[in-house]
């Protein structure tokens, strides 16, 4: 099933939501259909217009703005019974706010859980997009703090959408130039602006630069939701996502001397950790799962060496 | 002898505007033609319609009635209310300038003097950065500030720097037309010589068309070619400034002039 069919087969989780509503307190997901459709009718709509962003009728959720409520209302909305959830922030699966959504959809949603990227079918996430790449059978919800990219430079709002409308995007790169100006490159490090679709000017969400490459043509659906602003936005698989820059400062990613203390990996996003007292630090890979995956796989290609070198030795 | 080549197009033509927020609130039956490289000076009173007038010509209030017709650039003529709002603003952007009274109207007080300038050019497509932040060091010193002081904030500039740069800032995409409200209005009098002195350069360097709204009539014998003299809405007197300020035929003209205060 790829993720347009998903988008369509929603419909069809409302029957099946029926024999859990009986057995649990709460509907399927917490969120009543009713509230569902409308989200679900908004992100049609935001597939339709890639990088437009969507109003739609937000409801309170059991946790404050700001925590990721509109990721949570996203995911409410398309989860099914068959899917698999997996929820990250800041990359990792065991923070607070990962494992308090992915409990809350447990118990709400009885869906099955994992913390593996390749078998997940829906994936909340907040701050990062996996480093293994995404399948068109994959969804991912971002959660987003402010889903308005002008909203920085221009407070209206009736302003930014006429702006977003007729495509003054001109002063998006104001920001950016100031940024040379003052640093000699551009400094602006995460929630970085992308074209989407050469139409939209769109805030992914505030994953670091590093991840923007990611978002231009992915196979994966993916979906933002902003709960206290109301406004939901999507870019649909395989579509146009291109970084703002300038023709003599070219768009670049973040980069490190160090590799990965764990895994070793050189490509991957490292989040620089204080180990102690006297300032040491390590940097680690911020995706735990593709970490510890490389760490399993390193692991097995040492135990299987050395028992093909203890087999050898049998055989001298 | 050869005769210069006159340009006989106008660049604006007003006809018969209205805009009224009630009786004799606002402007009405307002004719004029403005020619290119001509400054037009519109005086009165506060309350007479002049800023009500502007905001018609910039685009910013609809007229109720009446018609505003632009010559483009490309030699299009456009009823700059019948055209979308889009090819409006695209208009406003590339071939109009707006300057403002206040400073802090028509700038981002938390940018840079640079991108201020810059951000214009951006506006209409500019993606290179060396090439902005040399127009905007140029600019800079056409009006007189330090091209050092290019990455500095505007609050960090006096208040006569902050209206020579709203300048640059306008003049940087070069307009064919300049919409000015009172650029003089509350700075000093050898700050406003100065700003004086720099439009009236500009004006003729880079043949501008002005059109400004003032009420200080020095301001306007200095600067304008002609007067359009507002009272209650209507425009009572319009003609060469000497001509009107030196013999004004309608008796609120008479009074505007016999009230000038000469030290």
């Amino acid at each position: 099933m790829n993720s347009m069919d998903s988008m369509n087969s929603m419909d069809n989780t409302e029957s099946a939501n029926v024999s859990h509503a009986q057995q649990s307190n709460y509907n399927f997901a917490y969120l009543d259909e009713q509230s569902k459709r409308t989200i679900r009718r908004g992100l049609l709509k935001a597939v339709a217009i890639p990088g437009h962003q969507v109003p739609f009728a937000g409801r309170e959720m059991p946790m404050p703005y700001g925590w990721g409520t509109g990721g949570v209302q996203l995911t409410a909305s398309i989860l099914g019974e068959k899917d698999v959830l997996k929820v990250i922030d800041q990359g990792s699966d065991d923070t607070t706010n990962a494992v308090s959504i992915r409990r809350f959809f447990e118990r709400t949603a009885a869906v099955k859980t994992t913390t593996a990227t390749e078998e997940a079918t829906v994936i909340q996430t907040r701050h990062r997009i996996p480093e293994q790449s995404l399948s068109n059978d994959q969804i991912l919800i971002f959660q987003v703090p402010i889903p308005d990219p002008l909203r920085f430079i221009e407070p209206s709002e009736t302003e930014t959408q006429k702006m977003h409308a007729l495509e003054e995007y001109g002063v998006m790169h104001v920001k950016l130039y100031e940024d040379i100006a003052h640093y000699g490159h551009i400094a602006t490090t995460y929630a970085y602006p992308a074209l989407v679709n050469e139409r939209y000017v769109m805030d992914p969400s505030p994953i670091p630069k590093f991840d923007n490459p990611k978002l231009h043509m992915n196979e994966a659906l993916l979906l933002f939701g902003a709960g206290r602003e109301k406004r939901l936005y999507a870019v649909p698989p395989y579509t146009k996502v291109k970084s703002l820059d300038f023709d003599d400062h070219p768009f670049e990613i973040q980069q490190w001397e160090e590799n990965c203390a764990l895994c070793g990996s050189d490509n991957s996003f490292l989040d620089e950790v204080i180990v102690d007292d006297e300032g040491t630090r390590m940097y680690v890979c911020s995706d735990s799962h593709y970490c510890s995956q490389r760490v399993a796989e390193q692991e097995q290609e040492q135990v299987s060496s050395s028992h093909s070198q203890n087999k050898s030795e049998d055989l001298a | 002898m050869k005769m210069p080549v006159v340009e006989t197009q106008p660049l604006l033509t007003v006809n018969n505007v209205q805009k009224l927020y009630a009786i004799n609130r606002g402007c009405q039956d307002v004719n004029f033609s403005l020619y290119p490289g001509e400054v037009l000076g519109i005086v009165g009173e506060s309350g007479s319609g002049k800023s009500t007038l502007l905001n018609c010509l910039s685009g910013q209030a609809a007229p109720n009635s009446g018609d505003i017709i632009y010559h483009t650039r490309a030699g299009e003529d456009l009823n700059i209310y019948d055209i979308n709002e889009a090819k409006r603003r695209l208009l406003m952007r590339s071939e109009f300038g707006i300057v403002k009274q206040h400073p802090r109207d028509g700038l981002r007080m938390r940018v840079s003097a640079g991108a201020n300038i810059g951000e214009r050019l951006m506006a209409v497509g500019d993606r290179h950065y060396g090439h902005i932040r040399d127009v905007a060091s140029n600019w800079l010193e056409q009006v007189e500030i330090d091209a050092e002081r290019v990455d500095h904030l505007p609050s960090e500039f006096s208040g006569g720097m902050q209206q020579r740069l709203q300048i640059a800032r306008v003049l940087a995409t070069h307009p064919r037309l300049v919409l000015m409200d009172e650029p003089t209005g509350g700075l000093d009098v050898s700050v406003q010589a100065k700003i004086l002195d720099l439009i009236r350069t500009l004006v003729a360097d880079l043949n501008l068309s002005v059109i400004m709204v003032t009420h200080d009539l020095a301001v306007a014998r200095l600067l304008c070619h002609r007067l359009i003299v507002m009272q209650k809405s209507r425009v009572v007197e319009s003609g060469l400034t000497d001509q009107i300020l030196d013999d004004p035929q309608h008796a609120y003209t008479q009074l505007l002039v016999s009230s000038v205060l000469t030290p």
